[in-house]
């Protein structure tokens, strides 16, 4: 990718050396990404970026502080080896401050799946735009208007230190999202993989034209608690929306809805959670923001929260081992799980509707916002294909509608379950998560679409 | 910077381009945090790299490097180009541009004190001198308090000629007092939530911020929450703050007049605009006292949406958005003013950093000042008092929207009678603004800046500014969030 990142580190070291810092943590993120957008049928933002960004954190005693620049040159890394240990020299002491974590990392080969294509890496402008002229086609044969984005690159992190951490994890990543809009309804489908070879651009179009001919003429419906038919990205959007509780530092600090309710029965019986980086339905590197390794975590077990994440100053604190889910230093929030895969069961989607007397089938979700950090209430709206289910089929489209929902009581109320698949949605990050038919699901307003 | 931008634009100008234009981007930034009485996270970053934008045969590329060697560049301009040649593998019609002109100007916005010549732990002590006051209260658990700062040069070339050497200092502060008890979470954020106040300007907003003097009273207001009924649900007179008022009027007018939106180019995102072209002029979008401005001009105050030019050379101006009541206007860019077959764009495309495209993004949209007095916006017979976002949501088109709020009061005759927990707000954006009854004159008036404003695929975050005072609006739907 363009740099060196062992050259990187040894002059990081030799800098902090002839500044008097032998303690000296090296994190080198580099980026190559690029973005086909289209709109009305045509591409029209179309853009590529390439950095690499270099951040420094000395360790002085109780102190530890942070610089990053993307000047890669020997003055600019000199500059920040003096900036980060200058910083670190002005702040105040944490008792609490670990040295630099000395873990021996894992054999990355164990990684179940490859994450790093290299015909992804290195797709060309015009292969991305004929594929997103094939989509376009798609919709525009069903007399739709299509927007969406095809993303293509690779990212690498390198994690150095001078306790012997050396890290190294790289992946490629290719996205396609697509909505079609009909004269008074719309439709959206999306999905990501490590290879772009595993996206079905064309099916996705075709998905999301089906969604907007099938919402056609909405009809407005009450608001009220209704049975829900959460499509996974639906899941994704709202279930994504409580992994930050699930750490340590958070609840010490009072801020998460575990708060004296570890180890009790929160969900329902058909509720479990883990965090996995190994699964293959995800992505991302198996080491924390101090190189510590991942640990699998079982977080809710049948309903039950059993693990929480741990990085390692919130571990020793605690007096237990660090699960490799703490966030780069310093920070506040300590740390959190990031590769959450939620056990799907066997219910199809279809057959959640074949069930169904009366619900609604929703495709995705919007502009989710907590509203009691406690109760984990939020609220949100349903957006680009959103169903009346009567009598086990669908019957119309709906209009939109405004939902304030408590996650504990939506997870309490979980039906069905749908096997579980990598999802891809805009509300939360990528995660693994089945469709869930969901009783007495809260909707408060319904809007004017 | 001007060899770097001017350097990069040659390169494609000398290939054969429509337009193009360069932003050479320098910046540095610092984030101070306190938690506890305990350092956070105390950072400090700078980014150096070139976007560079060209239309060719009638299409956009861009493409952003850090890496400024000549090889770097040049490889950068290429790929600029091979993007705008791919894309008319979907095109529907050639770009035009709305004529602009040729600019060289160099601009710095004002300050007082230089942020980053004030030592770090200097900030520290403030900062954790606001902690300590605030953990004096019992029952508060979580204290925590920030600083922000940042200084961006940015260095514009286009191939109209314009050579525009622009630096922003932008500063921002505030701090949260969280109680956690018996199953219950409350806050109370100063001078708002999400890191309190951000404007442009130095040090010397941190200042004018009196955190210190205001700690005790957040703090026992977010332990007295604890003991407050909650906020009935219904229909009330509503009083909102003028931070609160600021974040309404963003996502509640700022985003649905955004041209592009409008025009479809978001519609998988961030989504499209219920006003719709036959709405301007048209359009009842407030009461006869609401007049809402898109000013980017240094005149209308220190706000984040502040500037001399925008990221495509037009220079900041003054659009009247709401006039009286009536909608008359929409942020747009070079592009899509000419698609809307207006003469000039009115400066509002804007880019995050030297890695992304501009878009249309807001400026500072206000609310301008009313007439009333503080009392007169307060003097309901029964209504209710809401202070200081908590949560924020509204639909893809801009019509539903739901607020919540940190605290609230029950008003009666112009009195607060009685504190109230969870205050919600909800409605359509029309009704509400057409519901305003009363707006506090220019005293109460604040150029609040929200920093955190994302759009665009890949995503950008932009900061924005929002004038307003306290306003009155009458029979809002309060409390649906707790409803159901």
């Amino acid at each position: 990718m363009g740099v060196n990142p062992e050259d990187i580190w040894g002059h990081v070291v030799r800098t902090a050396r002839s500044c008097g810092v032998d303690d000296v943590e090296a994190v080198i993120t580099i980026s190559n990404e690029a973005l086909t957008r289209f709109a009305n049928n045509a591409i029209h933002q179309n853009v590529a970026e390439q950095t690499t960004q270099l951040s420094v954190r000395p360790v002085i005693g109780k102190r530890t502080a942070n610089a990053s620049t993307n000047r890669l040159d020997r003055t600019g890394i000199r500059d920040v080896v003096e900036e980060a240990i200058a910083i670190t020299r002005l702040t105040s002491p944490d008792p609490d401050l670990l040295p630099l974590a000395d873990h021996e990392l894992e054999d990355p080969t164990q990684y179940p799946e490859d994450r790093d294509f290299d015909e992804t890496a290195e797709m060309t402008p015009d292969e991305r735009a004929r594929t997103v002229a094939e989509a376009i086609g798609e919709v525009e044969s069903a007399s739709q208007t299509a927007a969406g984005i095809y993303s293509t690159g690779k990212s690498g992190v390198v994690l150095f230190n001078s306790a012997g951490v050396s890290a190294w994890y790289q992946e490629t990543m290719a996205r396609f999202s697509i909505t079609a809009m009909a004269s008074d309804s719309s439709g959206w489908a999306k999905a990501s993989a490590c290879n772009h070879a595993d996206l079905d651009p064309v099916g996705l179009a075709r998905r999301a034209a089906g969604k907007a001919t099938a919402s056609r003429a909405p009809r407005e419906l009450e608001p009220g608690r209704y049975t829900v038919i959460l499509e996974p990205a639906a899941v994704l959007d709202l279930a994504g929306q409580m992994f930050m509780d699930f750490s340590a530092t958070a609840i010490r600090d009072g801020r998460s809805f575990l708060n004296d309710r570890m180890g009790q029965k929160l969900f329902g019986e058909n509720i479990t959670i883990h965090d996995d980086v190994w699964h293959p339905g995800q992505a991302g590197a198996p080491f924390d923001g101090e190189g510590v390794p991942r640990k699998r975590l079982t977080l809710v077990d049948r309903g039950v929260v059993r693990e929480i994440a741990y990085g390692r100053q919130a571990a020793a604190l605690a007096g237990v081992e660090p699960t490799g889910h703490g966030f780069p230093l310093p920070n506040e929030l300590g740390e959190a799980p990031m590769n959450i895969v939620i056990a799907g069961g066997d219910t199809s989607v279809e057959d959640m509707v074949a069930s169904t007397e009366r619900g609604i089938l929703v495709t995705r979700l919007w502009y989710i916002r907590e509203v009691d950090p406690y109760e984990k209430i939020f609220t949100g709206m349903t957006r680009d294909g959103t169903f009346l289910v009567e009598g086990g089929v669908v019957t119309a489209g709906l209009r939109n509608f405004r939902f304030n929902q408590s996650l504990i009581e939506m997870l309490s109320n979980v039906e069905a379950l749908s096997p579980a698949v990598r999802a891809s949605g805009e509300e939360s990050f990528d995660l693994v998560a089945p469709a869930m038919k969901v009783r007495d699901f809260n909707f408060t307003e319904v809007t004017r679409f | 910077m001007k060899d770097l931008a001017l350097r990069a634009l040659d390169a494609v100008a000398r290939r054969g381009v429509t337009y193009a234009d360069a932003r050479a981007i320098e910046s540095r930034e610092q984030e101070i945090t306190t938690k506890n009485g305990k350092a956070g996270h105390v950072a400090s970053n700078e980014s150096v790299g070139i976007g560079i934008r060209v239309l060719v045969s009638g299409c956009w590329g861009f493409a952003a490097t850090d890496e400024l060697t000549s090889e770097g560049v040049e490889a950068a301009a290429q790929l600029a180009l091979e993007i705008a040649r791919a894309s008319t593998a979907a095109r529907k019609r050639e770009v035009s541009l709305a004529p602009e002109e040729k600019y060289e100007a160099t601009w710095v916005s004002p300050f007082s004190i230089d942020p980053f010549s004030v030592p770090v732990d200097q900030k520290l002590g403030v900062l954790l001198a606001v902690d300590a006051e605030l953990r004096h209260t019992p029952g508060v658990n979580l204290a925590e308090a920030s600083m922000n700062f940042e200084r961006k040069r940015q260095v514009f070339a286009s191939t109209l000629g314009s050579l525009i050497d622009q630096t922003r200092y932008l500063s921002g502060a505030g701090f949260t007092a969280l109680c956690y008890k018996d199953g219950e979470i409350q806050k109370r954020s100063y001078p708002n939530s999400f890191g309190g106040q951000y404007q442009l300007k130095g040090y010397e907003l941190v200042d004018e911020l009196r955190l210190l003097e205001n700690a005790p009273r957040m703090a026992e207001e977010a332990v007295a929450l604890h003991s407050a009924d909650q906020c009935p649900e219904g229909e009330f007179d509503l009083i909102v703050d003028s931070s609160q008022l600021g974040l309404q009027t963003h996502e509640s007018i700022g985003h649905p007049i955004e041209l592009d939106r409008v025009l479809g180019t978001e519609a998988n995102y961030a989504g499209m605009s219920f006003l719709t072209l036959n709405h301007l002029d048209r359009l009842r979008y407030g009461s006869e006292i609401v007049n809402v401005v898109c000013d980017a001009r240094l005149e209308h105050g220190p706000g984040l949406g502040t500037f001399a030019f925008d990221d495509e050379g037009v220079p900041a101006q003054g659009t009247d958005i709401i006039r009286n009541g009536r909608f008359v206007g929409y942020m747009t860019s070079r592009e899509t003013a000419a698609e809307v077959g207006q003469s000039r764009s009115n400066g509002c495309m804007r880019a995050d950093g030297w890695g992304r495209l501009p878009l249309i993004r807001m400026t500072n949209v206000s609310l301008k000042p009313g007439e009333q007095s503080l009392d007169e916006v307060m003097d309901v017979p029964h209504g209710i008092y809401m202070e200081t976002n908590k949560s924020w949501s509204i639909d893809d088109k801009r019509y539903n929207f739901q607020f919540g709020c940190e605290i609230g009061w029950e008003m009666r005759n112009g009195k607060r009678v009685r504190m109230l927990k969870n205050p919600s707000y909800s409605g359509i954006s029309t009704e509400f603004w057409n519901a305003c009854t009363a707006i506090a004159g220019p005293e109460h008036w604040t150029l609040w800046g929200v920093p955190n404003c994302g759009k665009g695929q890949p995503e950008q975050v932009m900061g924005t500014g929002h004038g307003a005072s306290p306003s009155r609006f009458r029979k809002i739907k309060v409390g649906s969030a707790y409803g159901g």
